[in-house]
């Protein structure tokens, strides 16, 4: 991963990009150009605070006072999980 | 019976009319002609079906699909039920006027396939002058609408030495991804084979051209890379498995689990103006035929890829070999990988001449899968 992520990196989905529950497989799924991921649900409540305006730094924050886990591991894995589905063209940072 | 996994995709091809003439053309030998084609309503209930039964994605391709004027109505009616639309075009008719309608209809993604980088030469391999200039056009119109851009190169001996320009062009056009895809020997590039399969040293180059490019744009623009079979040591995952993630429909509205299967003998394909795609999904013959691990011969049937790549390609089983049922020949461990090194003898130094996709240039009597001797 050479793409440099900061806590003020603001993610979003590009054009193209859909997030979404689908009722039938009662699951997210992320549906991009050609290809589509299964997020699981670790992913799941990541992605649901991409929204466009939110930083990095603000989406760590927030899981960090909703789940039990340090704030830099938190940080950690969502800049890791984020930088590879920005390499995968379904995430502009 | 539990049922199956929904499916994920959905590829239509509304028609087998096309303005372009590519010898490599994924289409059936025998073309249907339009009279056969689904109406508008008869797609739509289609696609209301398919986001009903889980589909996710559908993928509007031909032929050419800007061939059918109501492609508008048919993306708008695939959006409102929910479903992610893709169009895989040549370019050829996208206008402004069309780009405009697709745009309100709401089209997620659009695919613009190219035939070479040098004007000329992606002329000739179209048969349609002044096709390359058209597409150039047409990336632009879809990058001003907005729309992320797929550029498509199917790369092949003759133009196979312009992948380096093609990644340039590419760049330049501002995609978002670019498929640098080999042939696949199916339909009349099977027909075709002598004058379209690269050498090894050639397809050698091209890769550390699309690794080397890769790594410089990491982050920008993703490179989808598919190399001849031919070539491989392992099958690919044919369509994900036979009947595991996708259905394709011809024009006049047959189902099969992937494009090619039209060529296998002995199936009977249902059509979706009498059966449901529910009950095309989890228990047609022709879908179940495949689907899973039971059909599968040895050396597959105790090998721990088999439920990686599935065998590979039914349709490359039964075209090389005669038989669907076998391992995919382009499996070094298949008892029939030899027929790949024999292929690649036989194109020979110079390239064959194309036989262009035309309807009734199949009326030769070359029915896929029986060049092998
Ligand atoms: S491969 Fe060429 S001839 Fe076949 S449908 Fe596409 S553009 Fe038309
Ligand atoms: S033997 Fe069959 S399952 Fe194993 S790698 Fe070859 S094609 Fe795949």
């Amino acid at each position: 991963m050479t793409m440099t992520l900061r806590d003020d990196t603001v993610p979003r989905f590009p054009p193209g990009v859909k997030f979404r529950f689908d009722a039938v497989r009662a699951a997210w799924v992320v549906l991009a150009p050609e290809r589509l991921f299964l997020p699981d649900d670790q992913a799941v409540e990541i992605l649901k605070l991409v929204d466009g305006a939110r930083s990095l730094g603000a989406i760590a924050d927030d899981l960090a006072a909703r789940f039990a886990a340090p704030r830099d591991v938190i940080a950690a894995d969502v800049a890791a999980m984020l930088g590879d589905l920005a390499e995968k063209g379904a995430l502009a940072l | 019976m539990t049922a199956f996994e929904p499916p994920m995709g959905l590829i239509v091809e509304l028609t087998h009319r096309c303005p372009l003439q590519c010898p490599y053309c994924s289409n059936p030998l025998a073309l249907e002609r339009a009279g056969g084609e689904l109406t508008t309503a008869e797609w739509q209930s289609v696609f209301s079906e398919a986001a009903k039964i889980g589909v996710l994605q559908l993928h509007f391709t031909g032929g050419e699909p800007t061939a059918r004027r109501d492609l508008p109505d048919l993306v708008r009616h695939a959006a409102g039920v929910g479903l992610y639309t893709n169009i895989i075009t040549s370019g050829v008719q996208l206008d402004d006027r069309l780009m405009a309608a697709l745009m309100d209809a709401g089209i997620d993604h659009i695919q613009l396939s190219f035939q070479d980088v040098d004007p000329d030469n992606a002329d000739r391999i179209a048969g349609y002058r002044g096709a390359h200039a058209r597409k150039l056009a047409a990336a632009a119109r879809i990058r001003s609408a907005g729309l992320p851009l797929t550029v498509n190169f199917v790369v092949h001996r003759q133009n196979i030495a312009n992948v380096p320009r093609m990644i340039a062009l590419a760049e330049g056009l501002g995609a978002a991804r670019t498929e640098i895809a080999q042939v696949q020997y199916y339909g009349w590039g099977f027909k075709n084979r002598a004058a379209l399969l690269p050498s090894r040293a050639e397809l050698d180059q091209t890769t550390a051209t699309v690794e080397a490019a890769r790594a410089r744009l990491k982050g920008r623009m993703v490179i989808d890379y598919v190399i001849p079979d031919y070539y491989a040591r392992r099958p690919k995952s044919c369509m994900g498995g036979w009947a595991r993630r996708f259905i394709n429909i011809s024009p006049s509205g047959k189902a099969m689990p992937c494009h090619a299967a039209e060529t296998l003998p002995g199936f009977v394909f249902p059509s979706v103006r009498d059966t449901s795609l529910a009950a095309i999904w989890q228990s047609d013959p022709a879908f179940l035929r495949f689907r899973g691990t039971d059909w599968m011969p040895e050396p597959c049937q105790s090998c721990d890829r088999r439920e990686i790549d599935w065998g590979g390609c039914r349709c490359q089983a039964f075209a090389l070999t005669g038989d669907a049922a076998r391992t995919d020949p382009a499996c070094d461990l298949a008892p029939d990988h030899a027929l790949m090194q024999l292929a690649v003898a036989e194109r020979g130094e110079t390239p064959a001449d194309f036989v262009y996709r035309r309807f009734g240039a199949n009326d030769a009597e070359t029915p896929i899968g029986e060049t092998v001797p």
